[in-house]
């Protein structure tokens, strides 16, 4: 969707940030994957092992959450998640119709904005409540044999299994959403090296610059 | 009482079957076995006497109900010498216990458990309490005897020790797990007889009907919190479903329940079909000239007429057949640990071990079906939608380049 355009790199994630994308991507899909075969979906690496590595993995990433969130707070970065209906909806149109017609996306990407109001939306929403809610589940799972008896497990667990499949449909858009960039890796590459090409006519900062990584 | 059962140690003390619990005074053949018992040598008996081992408690307990593993599936005389596979703790080159190492006696009181009232009103660790006179595997283990964190620590307060522990009972001798009064009565050439089955049991026996035998039965689990309840002849039954005789009592419910493991025997009795109760049958002739003792004359009518005379209750004259259900805790044949229930004999979709046990949520057996379905419909969805538009930004970019 680039044609005849001239882009250029841009520096767009930092060490801290693509380390935690790629760390949280790894531990859900773990536990994704072993909580479905708790579920009882298949079978694949046995109930007692799924069993121990989903709590080791859960419990890392509570601990592991907790700092990222301080992290947020104190850089300033939970700014990238504040919803906007600015432009939503000709992002909206750009998935629906203007991709297919070679039109640039409306909201360019920019350090202080790495997230179109789309993303934000969906980040926000993943972030602030699936998330949370999958590790309050998640954790009351764990504690079950401490609660008072007659606590609902069967409850929490259908929460947690239903959570559990809003996350995959997301992983799903979202791993599909990678191959809409400038070209078919261009954001993922932008996630793993922290530089991603953008268009020429973004308007880029002077730290963004290449030779200026922070 | 008669000291000698327990306390003798040749094994010779042999009782004459049908002698009311008195061993033969001479030299005497019991026609049904053919097979002859001799008098005890008292002298060598009276001088072996000692604490009670297996053999002495088994003498009654492996042959409950008149033959061995008749009754219990985890009481029978492969228990007499087990090795450590068959029982961890009675196992020769196990721990070699003997039964009183559990049951422990003081004044002759043997612990253990009296119907109606629970032994295990709480199930306490000998180290709460020294002075619990019923010992359960909790007094020895403690409610947590497992590697920390392991996640069996979790289950025992739901699911009782035995219910992981003893994933099989009969695994050397066969138990009966059914039996059929109501095909009994057929002869051959004008005569009783006896079929055996492939363990040497009777399958089927003019006097009794037919008979199952089982070995390795996988355990049928219910709540229990020490109590079965038990049907008397007074109660009314349903002949439409089976009738429980004897039942755990105990519920999800019930802080002092846990979930065990227990042998469930079928049976199909003769009951009243009028006044709608069970009936006791005259089985056994007490007389040359008996004419209604069903194992001489085969006529249910006549001896159950007879029976229920003798106890002073009511019978219509009209019977038929039910359906019964009895159980029996399971408790020995505790098997090594690498024998243990795995995780996913619960845990499973479906015929799991603890199928018929609802009201409870187990990780991998229950689900919503509903949000199950929609979770998975959205993400198939998404993946059809993440498809079509694919090949849509594919297909346009084609078109554009020509
Ligand atoms: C049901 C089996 C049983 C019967 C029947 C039985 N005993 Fe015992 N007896 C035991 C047990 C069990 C012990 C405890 C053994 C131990 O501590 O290891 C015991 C212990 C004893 C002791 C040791 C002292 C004590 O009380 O611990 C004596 C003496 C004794 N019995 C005598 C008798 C006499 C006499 C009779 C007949 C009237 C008899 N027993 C019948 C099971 C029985
Ligand atoms: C490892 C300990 C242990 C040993 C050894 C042991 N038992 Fe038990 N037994 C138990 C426990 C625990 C129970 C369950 C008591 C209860 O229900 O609270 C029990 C229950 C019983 C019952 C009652 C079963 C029923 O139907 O209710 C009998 C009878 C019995 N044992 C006999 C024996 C005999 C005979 C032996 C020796 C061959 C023996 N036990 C050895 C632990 C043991
Ligand atoms: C003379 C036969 C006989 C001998 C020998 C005998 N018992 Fe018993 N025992 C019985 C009978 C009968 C009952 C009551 C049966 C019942 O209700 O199921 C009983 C009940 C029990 C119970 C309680 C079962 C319950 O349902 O609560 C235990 C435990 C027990 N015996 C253990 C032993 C031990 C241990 C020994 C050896 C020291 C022993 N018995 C020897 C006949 C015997
Ligand atoms: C959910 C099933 C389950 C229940 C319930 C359960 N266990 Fe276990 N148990 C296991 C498994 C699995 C092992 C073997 C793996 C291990 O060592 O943790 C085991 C091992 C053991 C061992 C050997 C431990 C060792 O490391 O040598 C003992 C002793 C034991 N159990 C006793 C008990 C007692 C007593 C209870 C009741 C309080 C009980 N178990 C309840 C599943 C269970
Ligand atoms: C009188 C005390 C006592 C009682 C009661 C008792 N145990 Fe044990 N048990 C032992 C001892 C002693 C060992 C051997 C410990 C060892 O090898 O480390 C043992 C070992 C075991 C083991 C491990 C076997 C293996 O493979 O190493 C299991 C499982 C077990 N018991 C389960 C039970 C269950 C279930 C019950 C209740 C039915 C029970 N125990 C009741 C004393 C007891
Ligand atoms: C005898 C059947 C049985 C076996 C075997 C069994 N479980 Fe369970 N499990 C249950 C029951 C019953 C519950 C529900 C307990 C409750 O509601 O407290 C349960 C609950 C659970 C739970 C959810 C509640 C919790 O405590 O977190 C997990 C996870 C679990 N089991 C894991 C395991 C693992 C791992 C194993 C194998 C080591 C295992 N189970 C073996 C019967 C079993
Ligand atoms: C993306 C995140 C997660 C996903 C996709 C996920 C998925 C699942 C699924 C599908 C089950 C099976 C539920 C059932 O069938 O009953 C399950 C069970 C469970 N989950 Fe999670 N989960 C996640 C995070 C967590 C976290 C953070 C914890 C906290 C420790 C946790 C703890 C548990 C526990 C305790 C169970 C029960 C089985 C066990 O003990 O392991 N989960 N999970």
């Amino acid at each position: 969707m680039a044609e005849g355009k001239k882009t250029q790199k841009i520096y767009l994630y930092t060490r801290f940030e693509r380390f935690w994308h790629w760390i949280q991507a790894l531990m859900i899909g773990g536990l994704l994957i072993t909580g479905f075969e708790i579920h009882g979906t298949y079978t694949l690496i046995g109930f007692e092992k799924a069993v121990k590595i989903h709590n080791y993995v859960g419990l890392t990433w509570l601990i592991m959450f907790a700092f990222f969130v301080f992290w947020l707070f104190t850089t300033g970065e939970w700014k990238q998640y504040i919803p906007t209906t600015k432009k939503l909806i000709s992002v909206i149109q750009y998935y629906v119709w203007g991709i297919f017609k070679g039109k640039p996306h409306p909201v360019k990407k920019s350090a202080d904005s790495k997230h179109n109001p789309l993303q934000r939306l969906a980040y926000l929403g993943i972030s602030a409540v699936l998330l949370p809610t999958q590790m309050a589940t998640g954790l009351l799972f764990y504690l079950y044999n401490m609660m008072p008896q007659g606590f609902p497990l069967s409850l929490l667990a259908i929460l947690h299994t239903f959570i559990a499949l809003l996350l995959l449909n997301f992983l799903v858009i979202h791993i599909y959403m990678t191959t809409t960039g400038h070209s078919f890796f261009s954001h993922i590459t932008g996630m793993i090296t922290g530089w991603e090409e953008v268009y020429e006519n973004t308007q880029i900062e002077e730290w963004e610059m290449p030779g200026k990584k922070p | 009482m008669d000291c000698l059962v327990c306390h003798e140690s040749t094994g010779t003390y042999k009782k004459f079957p049908t002698g009311a619990g008195h061993p033969a005074s001479e030299p005497t053949v019991f026609p049904d076995e053919n097979k002859t018992y001799y008098p005890p040598d008292w002298n060598k008996v009276a001088q072996s006497v000692q604490r009670p081992g297996r053999e002495n408690c088994g003498t009654c307990h492996f042959y409950g109900g008149g033959g061995d593993g008749v009754k219990h599936g985890d009481l029978d005389s492969s228990m007499t010498h087990p090795d450590k596979h068959l029982d961890v703790h009675m196992g020769k080159d196990g721990q070699n216990f003997s039964c009183t190492r559990c049951h422990s006696t003081s004044l002759h009181h043997i612990a253990g458990r009296v119907y109606q009232t629970p032994a295990v009103k709480e199930v306490k660790s000998l180290i709460e309490d020294d002075l619990t006179s019923k010992i359960t595997c909790v007094s020895c283990h403690s409610k947590t005897p497992h590697r920390q964190n392991a996640k069996a620590n979790d289950h025992t307060d739901k699911v009782a020790c035995q219910s992981c522990h003893i994933p099989t009972f009969a695994r050397i001798n066969p138990t009966k797990m059914s039996w059929d009064w109501s095909t009994a009565g057929r002869k051959k050439d004008g005569k009783p007889f006896v079929d055996k089955d492939e363990f040497g049991k009777p399958a089927y026996a003019t006097k009794k009907g037919d008979m199952r035998w089982e070995k390795n039965v996988v355990p049928s689990y219910f709540w229990y919190n020490g109590s079965i309840e038990h049907l008397t002849l007074n109660d009314v039954i349903d002949p439409l479903k089976e009738v429980w005789i004897s039942r755990p009592a105990g519920s999800i419910d019930d802080p002092n329940a846990l979930i065990y493991p227990f042998k469930v025997h079928w049976g199909k009795i003769p009951y009243d079909k009028v006044n709608k109760k069970l009936v006791v049958p005259h089985l056994f002739p007490n007389s040359k000239t008996d004419t209604t003792a069903y194992w001489k004359v085969f006529d249910w009518n006549a001896a159950i007429g007879y029976g229920q005379e003798y106890l002073g209750l009511a019978y219509s004259g009209e019977y038929d057949f039910v359906e019964s259900l009895y159980v029996f805790p399971t408790t020995h044949m505790v098997a090594p640990k690498e024998n243990v229930v795995n995780c996913t004999e619960c845990h499973i979709r479906e015929k799991g071990r603890l199928a018929a046990l609802g009201q409870i949520y187990l990780p991998g057996r229950d689900r919503s079906l509903l949000f199950d379905r929609i979770g998975w419909l959205a993400v198939l969805a998404a993946l059809a939608g993440v498809c079509l538009h694919g090949l849509g930004r594919i297909f346009v970019k084609k078109n554009r380049e020509e």
